[in-house]
């Protein structure tokens, strides 16, 4: 048997458990008996989450649960709303590189591709998915990269074998770069800022007369207007411009894009945020940022410090985390954003905040808080049981639900460990 | 002037070398015939000779002052046996003078004398040996890493075993105060994995120093970076090759065979020293000193298919792998590495990032350990680096996750004692014991949750880091003026 076989024995394995078992049958599960953190409240001693039909209904500590509810016992054990990380590639990217595995960049000249929805390439089968789900992480920012303007993201929940069952909201945002994120010999930040801008007005110019645009009678434009047209809920504040920066300059420049056009902006990375937190409490825009980087790595990033989140917030700054350690944090290691939380308390953020920084704020942020986010009534009974904090490294996830269904994910790393327990490894056994 | 130079080079050397073969010494120089004036006889310096164990470029690191320093009440991972709990231990003259139950304990009692130890009480905190990375690149890529600092990867031919990471090595890299902070005491230093031979490694004290001279790690052996799989493949295989996993191995291979062959003409020369010496080839040198044992091949590979194909050429021309790095496939095959002896310098968690890392498991350290494979954490990254007792505890659990009852106490010798070994210097760092070099670090709680911090490390007895005390902190050259200053709690740079 050739190892390619194999793999795609393996593969093919792994396919047959990731698809989720979907009943149509309605279904009442009560999580009874833990501490339950939902986050949009103080935590509930022996509390109960009533879910019913992929909703949760109720959360309490004196919740009636009906006769014919599944009842999971959750004494011991801490209960929080499915983890929610800001800024990954799930789904766009399976390989990092040379496997021809990745769909999160868009192919352009400029690299200005606001019409690039990245969600169309999305794939609900990854492998890559298993390992976050089963690990407490249910919902994800899935994010295009590269260029000055890389396009569309979608919000979408960890769940269902199509695009439509996962997808939240999207966009959720339109991606941007300022800086060295621009990369790929990006030009001169001044340059960068001043196209952002020019984009801006041009759509500006595009939303007060598409009809022209229609009758082909208007004057040209650098963008086509499918891009224009992409961009157009940006400036009417529908959907946040996600601004990558890192200095503190190039995030002042950001937050006078916002005031310029009145639309709403959101700091990615924000490495040096926390020298303008003051102003950035101010403007009301919130930052992605990790709670590891202290690395003076570029000249863009020579502020970087461990408690940057913890002075954002102390500053009045929403934050969510993002995964900016090392090791593949978007991809592979989606499942530890719960050690980014940890580490932000290690440097200063208050444990709530840090629960509540990969929970609720990312929701809040890219406008899906009425669906996910907390343990609130009406909202997707997106459930993690643990048996002790989730920051914490011997903790583990010992029951997910996602839409109210019990996720029983076996990853193909679950597989490949699973095959060489033993060795030598049980090749051929049935 | 070349006179001193060379008695300061001989000195270095002797005190240097170890002692499996006399260094040259200064040796009685060729007679320059109908000379009659007052000149110096021309000699030829120890750069002339290929000589087993050689140390052109000697460690000038001393131990920084240190005062006699006992923590007690303290829960003890000696990384050699269980914990000791509210446990006491006494540094002193730059070793582990004792280790024991309390600071009543007579082994305490019986080494203090003289003048009176610093006490600090830990109660409530940890203390293990400093943490070792036997997969570093500080220093060679510094931050920033920006193109005109990128000095780990000569990436000219696959082959340059005549490179040496100490000559690329900025020690005023801000990454190695970092490093410090995050209780990592010893780094080896390695160039990248771009070619099949990538050159020398240096072992390093994590120290503030002028020169790297200053951080050298005295007496420690020359590890040698070899690297399987795409990373030359990719950089070669456009550029004259090799292309392929296959291009890969021939590339070893005839290197090998020249290193024999210069291995064998040198020994010859060197036993009797008579006639005209062959000529030095740095690259050969370093492999002739792989093939004597003297140079410890450290080996990036990912699959276990290419580390299998790796032992076998081990076996063919007669040298030992100390250990794969990255291995993120060692799993696979931990009965193999465990009967050679090899060791598995992995990542907790890292994989898919390329082909090769696709079958990367969360529980390969445990699976490693559970055979008896040495295994070690290893960061090959700045930030991972200052976090890897995280980074063992993520392994830790993955293996519990699976069933395996591993303790904290067979953790702690992932990041200690057993990347001590992969480096051969297990005798002198990597535990808490009696006589050892006093690289210590005080944790403010379990070493392995999330939420500790080191609070202070100590690298032969001299306290390097106090977290408590931000002004007495290492900042590198680079950082003053650009990095703002923390201790000013602003953004005052």
């Amino acid at each position: 048997m050739t190892s390619r076989t194999l793999y795609v024995m393996a593969a093919a394995c792994a396919a047959a458990f990731i698809a989720p078992v979907s009943t149509l049958a309605a279904q009442t599960v009560a999580i009874t008996g833990g501490k339950v953190y939902p986050v949009s409240g103080p935590p509930i001693e022996n509390g109960t989450v009533l879910i019913k039909d992929g909703k949760i209904v109720a959360v309490g500590a004196n919740i009636t649960v009906p006769a014919d509810a599944e009842k999971v016992d959750a004494s011991g054990k801490w209960v929080t709303p499915g983890l929610v990380d800001a800024e990954t590639q799930l789904g766009l990217v399976e390989v990092g590189f040379g496997a021809g595995a990745n769909e999160s960049r868009a192919r352009s000249e400029q690299g200005i591709t606001p019409d690039f929805t990245s969600w169309d390439g999305l794939n609900p089968r990854s492998v890559l998915i298993p390992p976050a789900r089963e690990e407490g992480v249910t919902s994800v920012m899935s994010t295009p990269g590269g260029g000055l303007i890389a396009g569309q993201a979608a919000m979408i929940d960890l769940f269902g074998d199509t695009r439509a069952e996962m997808i939240l909201r999207a966009p959720a945002a339109m991606i941007a770069s300022i800086g060295d994120e621009g990369g790929d010999g990006a030009p001169a930040k001044g340059q960068q800022i001043a196209k952002l801008r020019e984009i801006l007005q041009d759509t500006r110019y595009y939303q007060k007369h598409v009809a022209e645009f229609d009758r082909g009678q208007s004057r040209q434009m650098p963008l086509n207007p499918g891009s224009l047209a992409a961009l157009v809920p940006v400036l009417e504040g529908k959907v946040p411009l996600l601004i990558n920066a890192d200095q503190a300059s190039d995030i002042q420049s950001a937050i006078d894009l916002a005031k310029e056009f009145g639309i709403k902006v959101i700091i990615g990375g924000g490495e040096e945020a926390w020298e303008v937190a003051d102003r950035l409490a101010a403007a009301k825009i919130p930052v992605l940022a990790g709670a590891e980087s202290n690395i003076p790595s570029s000249f863009s990033t020579l502020g970087a410090r461990q408690d940057n989140v913890a002075l954002l917030r102390k500053a009045g700054v929403e934050v969510a985390l993002i995964g900016n350690g090392a090791g593949d944090e978007s991809l592979f290691n989606v499942r530890n954003i719960r050690y980014e939380a940890g580490n932000a308390v290690g440097y200063g953020l208050s444990w709530n905040d840090a629960l509540k920084a990969i929970t609720q704020a990312p929701a809040e942020i890219f406008g899906v808080a009425d669906k996910i986010g907390t343990l609130q009534a009406g909202h997707e009974a997106n459930v993690v049981v643990w048996d002790g904090d989730p920051f914490e490294f011997a903790t583990r996830a010992v029951a997910v639900y996602v839409h109210g269904k019990k996720q029983n994910d076996v990853s193909r790393q679950d597989l490949l460990t699973k095959r060489y327990e033993q060795l030598p490894p049980s090749y051929g056994k049935p | 002037m070349l006179a001193l130079a060379l008695a300061i080079t001989v000195a270095g050397c002797a005190k240097q070398a170890p002692a499996t073969q006399a260094p040259t010494p200064a040796r009685a120089a060729p007679t320059t015939a109908g000379s009659s004036d007052s000149t110096p006889a021309a000699t030829y310096g120890p750069g002339a000779l290929s000589v087993p164990n050689a140390d052109p470029y000697p460690s000038t690191y001393k131990p920084f002052p240190s005062k006699p320093t006992l923590i007690e009440n303290v829960t003890i991972f000696t990384a050699v046996g269980p914990r000791i709990v509210n446990g006491a231990l006494l540094m002193k003259d730059n070793k582990i003078a004792a280790v024991g139950k309390g600071a009543d304990d007579p082994a305490i009692k019986q080494a203090e004398g003289g003048e009176a130890p610093v006490v600090i009480d830990g109660a409530g905190k940890f203390v293990t040996p400093g943490i070792i990375d036997v997969h570093s690149h500080l220093g060679v890529y510094p931050a920033p890493a920006v193109e005109s600092n990128s000095d780990g990867n000569e990436l000219v031919n696959p082959v340059t075993p005549y490179v040496w990471a100490e000559h690329s090595i900025w020690p005023q890299d801000p990454q190695f105060p970092r490093n410090l902070a995050g209780g990592v005491t010893t780094l080896q230093v390695l160039p990248g994995s771009g070619n099949l031979f990538g050159g020398r490694s240096a072992i390093l004290k994590v120290v503030p120093a002028r020169t790297v001279q200053g951080m050298k790690f005295p007496g420690a052996k020359y590890g040698l970076k070899m690297a399987c799989g795409e990373n030359p493949k990719r950089v070669y295989g456009n550029r004259g090759g090799p292309q392929t996993r296959m291009g890969n191995m021939a590339g070893y291979r005839a290197e090998w065979i020249k290193a024999e062959a210069y291995r064998r003409k040198w020994d010859a020369w060197l036993k009797t020293r008579k006639g005209e010496p062959p000529t030095r080839d740095l690259g050969l040198e370093t492999l002739a000193e792989v093939l004597r044992g003297n140079i410890l091949p450290q080996m990036h590979c990912y699959r276990a298919d290419e580390m299998a194909q790796v032992i076998d050429m081990s076996h063919e021309f007669g040298y030992k792998v100390r250990a794969f790095h990255h291995g993120v496939e060692a799993y696979k095959i931990a009965d193999l590495l465990a009967k050679e002896g090899i060791g598995a310098a992995v990542w907790a968690d890292w994989g898919d990032f390329k082909m090769e890392a696709l079958d990367a498991v969360r529980a390969n350290m445990a699976l490693l350990w559970k055979a008896g494979v040495k295994v070690m954490i290893h960061s090959d990254d700045p930030s991972g680096s200052q976090r890897l007792n995280q980074e063992v505890a993520k392994a830790m659990a993955a293996g519990r996750a699976i069933g395996l009852n591993i303790t904290e106490e067979d953790a702690v010798k992932w990041m200690t004692i057993n990347p001590a070994w992969a480096l051969d210097l297990d005798s002198k760092i990597g535990s808490i014991e009696t006589g050892k070099d006093a690289d210590v670090v005080l944790w403010s709680g379990d070493p392995f949750s999330v939420y500790t911090h080191t609070e202070k490390v100590w690298i032969d007895g001299a306290l390097l880091y106090d977290r408590s005390d931000p002004k007495a902190q290492w900042r590198s050259d680079f950082e003053l003026g650009f990095v703002p200053d923390e201790t000013t709690g602003g953004t005052q740079r």
